[in-house]
């Protein structure tokens, strides 16, 4: 019934246009808090509302000053800083492992597969409040509480589950004699890795490195009891001000990210779409 | 090749062709296990040992045994229930454990770790840990009482009998309301429980996230699956960019939006819904996190339920129709059961996401609307009772893997996908 027939009934009708309508109302649900940020960050006053100069459209309600802080106030500059060092570094080791090992579990005969693949997917299970009191316990214990590293291999363990997924699921529509090709025209595994397979699941390996580094970009808890004050990354550094002092300066951070995660939604558009064409040139 | 039927076949260098197959086989497995090494060792020192150690916190005890290791052998002998304090002897052993634990500083560290279980040994530890090295030689037993007088209260010394052994089960009974005295085990006073409720709380809230999410959800994942593929992917944008927008941005918009003075009030009294006066209470409560945590996990509902609905071929409900069902039996009795897969992925997904979450309910939660969680924060970085963060914790675990294990039954660990 996606569209209506012609010989639908009065009630039909209703239904179905009432229908459209609870549905619309979802997806404002569901847009609504992320869009309404978006001009609230533009706020001339500290309120987190509209004043009635913004709704007028009167241009004196509006400013950069939230922007201007975050670009200026040290504490946000060092929790960016921070971020911006601990996620790439926390992806790459995610990524390069992860992938190694999905292409490991990928292969035919692989002993213990669903007991190593249960371990590996433990990160993403295991509630994150648990993940972070494990691990500040145990890090405390052998010196990496507050460290830089702790941070970052606390992280890479939390976003590998991310690429072994992503990769294990582009690994399925791999066909494995274009390796058995290779090797049969003198190619070494080295080469065969690097020339072959990995320009054809690099989508994976991309989608999952997205995913690992929202995973650490976006994490909270976890560096909340790890790390030190030197450590404060963004979200940590939202958190509190969530928590204790509520600052405008807030929703200036909050639209920058929601314009960095539309990025990352097109990045994966196209990966997905480059993956499907791939895929339809290989057979099986 | 060998010409008769009966001779093992051999590979061209005359190896019999199963050995040369088999280590074949080996070679792989061993290539495959080379390529998996890595990551798996990460992983077992990176999130395992962590968990396991947690695991091993919730129970481990030493801390008496080994601070206060005579007293704990000299105490083996003395029975509580028979109304007498501890001889001389055991106190001698006490002066001597305390003096050396002095020595090293470790004597406050033993008084707050009894002070979970016994209000006031943190102070006593303290105070006469100071006094203990003037002691003179014998008569221990009335310079200690001297020092402190619960020194010489007998169900301290019953409560220090029950702490001496390297494990314990006592962070288990407090993280379910309960203790254990000379009677045995049984329920703390009313006023007194609070880790059952929260758990009852954490449960309850995250069956009404979990059933809002699926309320919402299905008809959106409905519309999708069913709408011509040009408009369904534009509307799946609206439900992938929530999903990728940070955690804390969805957050700090509902901290926005749901203030007293926030959007929505301001929009209901400007519609003339509510008086000014009369603002609605939508946050520092149970409200509040629900709607946060609504909306944070919606698309996790509604993304397995969509992929679900995608397979469903529309000619059943067509068919069910020109049988003569009308609109709602053919949903009710054709459609929706093929979507219970779906449903099941959904919502035991969300659950397991709800049932451990910490930032939302941390700041929109106020008092009332915090989670189990939010305690075992508590625990960790404020009260400093890691024993019982780690109970709580392994409860909670438990309440998670056994969700998980119906996940596994229902949609199978491989068959996890994302975006």
């Amino acid at each position: 019934m996606s569209s209506l027939p012609e010989y639908a009934s009065t009630g039909q009708r209703v239904w179905y246009y009432t229908f459209r309508v609870i549905c619309g109302l979802i997806f404002f649900f569901l847009i609504f808090p992320i869009l309404v940020i978006i001009p609230l960050s533009f706020n001339a006053e500290n309120f987190f509302t509209f004043t009635k100069e913004m709704l007028a459209l009167d241009p004196a309600g509006y400013s950069f000053k939230h922007y201007i802080d975050f670009f200026t106030n040290p504490n946000w500059q060092q929790a960016l800083t921070n971020s911006v060092l601990i996620a790439p570094v926390a992806t790459l080791l995610a990524t390069s492992l992860g992938t190694l090992a999905a292409i490991g579990l990928s292969q035919s005969h692989v002993p213990f597969r669903s007991a190593i693949m249960a371990a590996l997917i433990s990160p993403m299970i295991v509630p994150l409040i648990i993940s972070a009191a494990g691990m500040y316990f145990f890090y405390s214990r052998i010196g990496l509480q507050g460290t830089y590293w702790g941070v970052v291999l606390a992280h890479a363990a939390l976003g590998t589950p991310f690429v072994i997924i992503t990769v294990t699921a582009t690994l399925v529509g791999f066909d494995r004699s274009l390796v058995r090709a290779a090797a049969n025209m003198g190619a070494n595994p080295v080469t065969t890795f690097f020339k072959v397979q990995m320009p054809l699941i690099i989508p994976g390996v991309v989608s999952g490195a997205l995913f690992a580094f929202i995973t650490s970009f976006d994490e909270v808890v976890v560096v909340l009891f790890l790390g030190s004050a030197g450590q404060k990354t963004l979200p940590w550094q939202m958190f509190t001000g969530l928590r204790e002092q509520i600052s405008p300066t807030i929703l200036a951070v909050a639209a920058i990210m929601v314009a960095i995660s539309i990025a990352l939604l097109t990045v994966l558009e196209l990966l997905r779409r480059r993956s499907e064409r791939l895929r339809g040139l290989t057979p099986g | 090749m060998s010409e008769s039927s009966t001779a093992p076949l051999t590979t061209s260098d005359g190896v019999p062709l199963k050995v040369s197959l088999a280590k074949a086989l080996r070679r792989e497995k061993l290539r495959s296990f080379l390529l998996i090494a890595p990551l798996l060792f990460f992983i077992l020192i990176s999130f395992v040992a962590p968990i396991a150690d947690m695991l091993f916190r919730s129970v481990e005890n030493a801390i008496v045994p080994d601070t206060l290791p005579r007293t704990v052998v000299a105490l083996e002998d003395w029975d509580g229930s028979k109304g007498e304090l501890p001889g001389e002897p055991v106190y001698a052993a006490l002066a001597a454990d305390l003096k050396e634990a002095v020595k090293e500083k470790l004597h406050t560290r033993l008084g707050s770790r009894l002070n979970y279980d016994m209000p006031g040994a943190s102070s006593m530890f303290r105070s006469t840990g100071r006094k203990v090295e003037k002691f003179t030689d014998g008569n221990y037993k009335e310079q200690f009482i001297k020092a402190d007088k619960d020194w010489g209260n007998i169900n301290f010394w019953e409560g220090l009998k029950q702490l001496s052994s390297r494990y314990t089960d006592g962070y288990f009974l407090s993280a379910i309301d309960m203790e254990r005295d000379s009677t045995g085990i049984h329920f703390k006073p009313e006023e007194q429980r609070i880790y059952l409720m929260l758990f009852g709380r954490t449960l309850m809230l995250s069956v009404a996230i979990t059933v809002s999410c699926l309320v919402l959800g299905y008809p959106v994942a409905w519309l999708l699956a069913n709408l011509p593929l040009r408009t369904s992917n534009l509307l799946m944008i609206l439900v992938l960019l929530p999903f990728w927008t940070s955690l804390l941005v969805r957050t700090s918009a509902w901290k926005v939006l749901l203030q007293d003075q926030g959007v929505i009030n301001d929009l209901l009294v400007w519609a003339h819904i509510i008086s000014n006066d009369n603002r609605l209470p939508l946050i520092n409560n149970q409200t509040g996190t629900i709607i946060a945590m609504t909306h944070i996990l919606l698309p996790f509902m509604i993304l397995p339920l969509f992929s679900v609905m995608k397979t469903i071929s529309p000619s059943y409900m067509r068919a069910a129709k020109s049988l003569g069902a009308t609109d709602w039996t053919a949903f009710w009795r054709v459609y929706f059961p093929q979507t219970i897969p779906g449903i099941g992925a959904g919502a035991i997904l969300v659950f397991i996401l709800a049932i451990g979450y910490y930032i939302t309910p941390e700041l929109v939660g106020g008092t009332s609307g915090i989670f189990i969680s939010n305690r075992i924060a508590y625990h960790i970085s404020s009260s400093l009772n890691w024993g019982l963060a780690a109970a709580l914790g392994t409860i909670l675990l438990g309440v998670v893997l056994l969700m998980f294990v119906l996940y596994d039954k229902i949609v199978g660990i491989d068959n996890v996908k994302l975006g």
